[in-house]
Formats: C-alpha cells, sequence, structure tokens
C-alpha cells in the first residue's frame, strides 16, 4: 500500500474577485521511500496541493475536498491538533527560500531544538545532541559550534541543509520539498540535491519534491506529476514521463529545456501564459497554448487516462496515440542527439 | 560596542550643542526684553539698564551663551530662572519626577492596552471585534488630548461631585480628582497630600488621557506589525515542524513584531519626558511641560534653556538605550 494516496484534492480559496480553484481534481500516490516529482509552472497548484495536505494553507474562506489517506488516516478529515502532531514529526517539509524560512532572532540550535521538543519529551541536551547529529548528516562543518548561531551567519546553501536537517530531525516517513533549489546558485543546488539523494537511501523517507526544473526531476524522481492550470496533465514513472511523454505540455517541458547541443540557438519556450485559474479555458486548459489544439479541444475536457498498454501512466489529451507515439519517438530522438 | 557607545556620545554632545544654539538664537530673535519684564511695573531707563545687567542680558548673545556652557560644564548648574531667581537645577528636577510618573505610568498603561488588542486584531481581521477596535483606535487618533483630558474630567470629576447628571440628582460624590499631583514619597512644601496611593489616585485621569492617544497608535502599529509578521516564511516553517499556534505566536511572531514597537516606544516616552505639555496642562501637573509654557510667557531664558537641556538629555539618553536593547533583541544587527 501507498504511503500517501491523494484522491481528487480539490483546494477553492475564495476571494473578492470570486473562487480561485487552485487545484482541481488531482490524484497521485506516494510510496515508501520513493520520490514523487511534481512538475508544473508558477501557479499550477503544485505548492498549494501540498499545503493542502500539511494543513499550512494561509487564508480564511477556502474548501477543501478529496482525500489524503497517510498510512491509513485521512489528513484531510482529522482534526486541526491532530494534523499538527503529523507536521514536523511524520510528514516534514522545506522551502523554497532558505534565507526567509528560518527564524531570524533565535539560533539555529534553538529552532532544531523546538521541532526535537515539539514531539518528544527529551532534555535540552539530548535534543542538542541530536541536532549537533543531523548538522553532521547534512555536512555542516563544526557541527557542535555552530548550534549558537543565528541564520544571517550561514550562506543560502548552509541555510537549505539547517532546514533539511530540521525537516529530517524526527525521521519522518515523508519529506515534502517545495522547490528547494530554486533559491539557490546552480552549484549549490546541486549539491543539495546529492544530499537529499543520500539523505533519502539512509533515513529511507518518501520525498515529494516540487519543482518546474524537469533537470531536478530527472536526478531525482522515481515517478512524476505533470500539473497544468490546477489540474493533474500527465502521471507516470520517471521512464514514462521521460522516454514515451504522452501530452503536448510535457513535450513542451521537455523542449523547453537548454541543451548543450542547442547552444547557440533559441530556447525554445511554450508559447503563451498559464491561464487565470479565476476563470479557466473551457474544454482542455492547455488548449490555448497547444500547437496540437483541435476542435475538440475547446470544448471536451479530456479524460485523465490511462495510457493503453502502460502500468500507470495516465495522461488527459485528446490526441490519438499514434501522434503521441510518434512526438514522443521525435523528442526522444532530439534528447539523445544532445547527449550523443 | 564600546566604540559604537563612544561614537555614539560625541555625536550626541554635537547635537547637544546645536539644539541649545538654536534655543539662544530663536530666543533672542524674539524682539522681547527680560529684563523689562524682570523690573517689576513701571521701572525707568535706568533700574531696566541695572536688572539687565543682573541678569546678564545686556552681554552679547555668544558671551552668554559661552557663560551658559562653562556654568554647564564646570558648576553643573543650568543657571538661575529671571523671574523668580530660583535654580533651575530646582526647578528641573521638582518637575522631572512629576512628568515621569506621568509617561512612565501612561507607557505601561497604553502598551497593557495595545498589546492585546493589537494582537487580537491581526489574527482575527475583519472580524466584529477587529472592526471595533480599528473604530475606536481612529477616535484615540483623531482626538485631541484636551479634548480627551477635558471629557474625563467632567465625566469623571465633574458629574459625580456636581450631583446631578442628564436631569437627574444623586447625592454628589468624590470619585476622581481632575487637578493637582501627590508626591508618591515625602511631601515637598506647598504640597497637601503624598504617599503612593494619592499620587497613584491623582494620576488616574492624567495616565488615562495620555493611554487613550498613544494606545490608539500602538493598537495600529502593532496589529499592522503582527499581520506582516505572520506571513513570513520562518512562522510557515514553525507551523511545518507541529508548533502549536499559541508557540507560533509567542516564540516566533510576537519577538519579531515588537522589534519596531521597541523603537518607537524609546522614541515616544523619551519625547514625552520633555514635557508632556497638554496633559499636564489640563490636570494641573507640575510637570516639565507647565515648567516649560510658563517659562516662555515670562522669557525666562534659563528656565526654557534648563528644559529643553534636560528633554535632549533625555532623548539622547534614550535612543541610545533603544539602539543597545535593539541589538540585544534582535541578532543580525552588530554594533561595531
Amino acid at each position: 500500500m501507498a504511503l500517501l494516496d491523494v484522491r481528487d484534492l480539490r483546494t477553492h480559496f475564495h476571494t473578492e474577485d470570486g473562487i480561485v480553484r487552485a487545484v482541481d481534481g488531482v490524484s497521485f500516490s506516494v510510496e515508501k521511500g520513493k520520490t514523487l516529482a511534481i512538475v508544473g509552472e508558477s501557479g499550477s497548484g503544485k505548492s498549494v496541493t501540498c499545503l493542502t495536505i500539511m494543513g499550512l494553507n494561509s487564508g480564511r474562506r477556502i474548501d477543501i475536498s478529496g482525500e489524503a489517506i497517510f498510512d491509513g488516516v485521512d489528513l484531510l478529515a482529522i482534526p486541526k491538533d491532530e494534523l499538527r502532531r503529523y507536521r514536523g514529526q511524520r510528514i516534514s517539509m522545506i522551502f523554497q527560500d532558505p534565507m526567509t524560512s528560518l527564524n531570524p532572532v533565535h539560533t539555529i540550535g534553538r529552532q532544531l531544538r523546538e521541532a526535537v521538543q515539539l514531539h518528544a519529551d527529551v532534555t535540552k541536551a539530548q535534543a542538542n545532541a541530536r541536532a549537533v547529529e543531523m548538522l553532521k548528516a547534512v555536512r555542516i562543518p563544526r557541527a557542535e559550534t555552530r548550534l549558537d548561531d543565528y541564520p544571517h551567519q550561514f550562506s543560502g546553501g548552509m541555510r537549505q541543509r539547517v532546514m533539511i536537517a530540521m525537516a529530517l530531525i524526527n525521521n519522518p516517513d515523508l519529506l515534502i520539498a517545495d522547490e528547494p533549489t530554486t533559491a539557490l546558485d546552480v552549484t549549490t543546488q546541486a549539491q543539495i540535491l546529492k544530499l537529499m539523494n543520500e539523505l533519502q537511501r539512509d533515513f529511507g523517507s518518501a520525498i515529494i519534491l516540487i519543482t518546474h526544473d524537469l533537470g531536478v526531476v530527472a536526478e531525482t524522481a522515481d515517478d512524476v506529476l505533470v500539473m497544468y492550470a490546477a489540474q493533474p496533465a500527465e502521471r507516470g514513472g520517471y521512464e514514462d514521463i521521460f522516454y514515451r511523454p504522452h501530452h503536448p505540455y510535457t513535450w513542451g517541458l521537455l523542449r523547453s529545456l537548454p541543451h548543450l547541443a542547442t547552444i547557440g540557438e533559441d530556447l525554445k519556450p511554450i508559447p503563451g501564459a498559464p491561464p487565470s485559474l479565476l476563470n479557466p479555458p473551457a474544454g482542455c486548459r492547455f488548449h490555448p497554448r497547444c500547437p496540437y489544439v483541435m476542435d475538440i479541444c475547446t470544448t471536451v475536457v479530456p479524460e485523465f487516462a490511462l495510457v493503453p498498454g502502460s502500468g500507470d501512466h495516465r495522461a488527459a489529451c485528446h490526441l490519438d496515440e499514434e501522434t503521441k507515439q510518434r512526438e514522443a519517438a521525435t523528442i526522444l530522438t532530439e534528447t539523445l542527439a544532445d547527449s550523443a | 560596542m564600546t566604540r559604537y557607545i563612544i561614537r555614539r556620545l560625541l555625536w550626541a554632545i554635537v547635537l547637544f550643542v546645536a539644539i541649545t544654539i538654536i534655543t539662544y538664537v530663536i530666543f533672542y530673535l524674539v524682539p522681547t526684553d527680560p529684563a523689562r519684564l524682570a523690573a517689576g511695573r513701571n521701572p525707568t531707563p535706568a533700574q531696566v539698564k541695572s536688572v539687565a545687567h543682573y541678569l546678564g542680558t545686556d552681554r552679547p548673545v555668544w558671551y552668554q551663551y559661552g557663560l551658559f556652557l562653562k556654568r554647564l560644564v564646570i558648576d553643573h548648574s543650568l543657571g538661575y530662572s529671571f523671574a523668580d531667581r530660583v535654580s533651575v537645577n530646582t526647578d528641573v528636577l521638582n518637575a522631572a519626577p512629576v512628568t515621569a510618573s506621568l509617561v512612565i505610568g501612561g507607557a505601561i498603561l497604553w502598551m497593557l492596552i495595545a498589546i492585546p488588542v493589537g494582537v487580537f486584531s491581526a489574527l482575527h481581521p475583519r472580524s466584529k471585534t477587529d472592526r471595533v477596535a480599528m473604530a475606536s483606535v481612529l477616535v484615540g487618533i483623531s482626538a485631541h488630548p484636551i479634548w480627551i483630558g477635558l471629557i474625563l474630567s467632567y465625566v469623571f470629576g465633574y458629574i459625580p461631585s456636581s450631583g446631578h447628571a442628564l436631569g437627574f440628582s444623586f447625592p454628589s460624590f468624590t470619585f476622581l480628582p481632575i487637578q493637582g499631583y501627590c508626591n508618591l514619597r515625602g511631601a515637598s512644601q506647598g504640597q497637601v497630600c503624598s504617599g503612593p496611593i494619592q499620587w497613584l489616585y491623582h494620576l488616574i485621569l492624567p495616565w488615562v488621557t495620555f493611554a487613550i492617544l498613544y494606545a490608539a497608535f500602538y493598537v495600529r502599529m502593532i496589529r499592522a506589525n503582527v499581520m506582516e509578521t505572520l506571513n513570513e516564511d520562518y512562522v510557515r516553517t514553525a507551523r511545518a515542524k507541529g508548533a502549536p499556534e499559541l508557540q507560533v505566536l509567542r516564540s516566533h511572531v510576537l519577538r519579531n513584531a515588537m522589534l519596531p514597537v521597541v523603537t518607537m516606544l524609546g522614541m515616544d516616552i523619551a519625547i514625552a519626558l520633555g514635557g508632556a505639555v497638554l496633559v499636564e496642562n489640563v490636570f494641573g501637573l507640575p510637570g516639565l511641560g507647565q515648567l516649560a509654557v510658563t517659562a516662555v510667557g515670562t522669557f525666562d531664558l534659563p528656565v526654557i534653556i534648563g528644559t529643553v537641556v534636560f528633554a535632549s538629555i533625555v532623548v539622547i539618553t534614550f535612543n541610545l538605550l533603544v539602539d543597545i536593547l535593539y541589538a540585544w533583541i534582535d541578532p543580525r544587527i552588530r554594533l561595531g
């Protein structure tokens, strides 16, 4: 059984302008010890999906429906205080911007200790020992002496390591990482990703990795969920998405990746901008930007259907199977040509 | 840290000299002769001249200023009042505890009101309580302190002792005093009352007046700061760690939200200590504000300068204290 099973999740915000359907029918599951990458543009609903599971959405007037079954318990149905006990202990989260995610007026020792003592009845000394252990695990030099330092005395990459240490300090079953490397420079990004992979191996936590960067996905993911305009566009194993992509939006994402072979050429962005979630397009939400658009796309919502002959590879697109396979093959050739 | 304090102190001296020079210059720009005022009714020119010589006002301004500085630095004396030849040191030292009682008591009261109301409003924006609080705040900010003082005097002082209100009569009684000050400890001459109970009793209305005025500002400020801090990423981190709301608020929100409030509080207390003129006037409190107003009315230069000197020292000291306190509560600030 999956560790986390999310079914038909919907998160609707009531705003002055109307109802924003930030998440509109998303389903996925995360297996124990595996990594699921949720990919999509800004505003596609990937962060809100995870914040909803954690019960961390801000704002007053929110409608949430669906299920998020974590280890047999529906997180969306239990009382707030019970959900709080899951946070930081069984499910933890790290965020995009390490520069602002740590409290500037407390030492990192205090912040790490807090994470331990919130969930376990241990002494300050024991919590400190655990904090040092974790700082060592995320390879922060001179861990013992750094406990008394404040966040501003760390670099961005080091702060993200502290955040990871804090998230893993209680040995959670699931770590949600919301664009953990976006705010970091490229070399630091690579180090953090490597660290996360290693820690996942040592700690055995499952990871949900939210990102807009397919490069990051390629390095870490077991399964991939591609989201577009609050809905799933495509979902499948790593190989399904990279070798047999079945949705024009995924094709666009793959094509827009910069490759060594395309140096000197212009990047190929997906034309247009993501739609407003206040008033999304009728039919397939991607149709205004889709180069393969057909009449049916403007009126009929495509089913999130199983790809024929696959295990659990799904895509929401009206195109016929033959076209999809042909396009997927073309993209694969382009990408292979690059790596060759 | 030491270097920082030394630099601040040197800067304070420059500031101090500038303030006193400006006060002197402004005083001499006003076309009035303090000697004529001090010389009594219908003085002869000879009498005025001898009084001017006695007061020192026949000397050039720069000479007088130099004399003032010399007295201050060497004798620690602020000089003697033109009007009654009382030592200005005595005047200021008598008035300072009155103002200090008013301002510090008032500040405690206004913070006791502002913190809970501001935090509650921030946590429940647009709730009924928040709307009522924000409406009251608008009244508090818009109302003039004299008006607040007079209304409070009328309602809690005059009406009970008059024995009738709204067409009804009732046995008159004294509820709250509306005039005067009582020393916290031993009475000075001419005072009818002293002791902590009388002191507190006489300060209730002035404190409330003061608090209404400032609490309004502080409620708004605390509300805005707390709301802003609630949206900080590190608050979300604290929640993601599983911290209960109360702990999130106490440990992660309030401390950060209070940083700018501390600065404001230091400044406001310092400025108010320099003379809470209006409130002191309404309630007949013989504080620094009263002293300065009386001195301006009689062109009593040494007393004016005395209050200015005292006020600037207080403001400068409080600024320094706030800076040091700030560095202590906000580790990002390193004084160097």
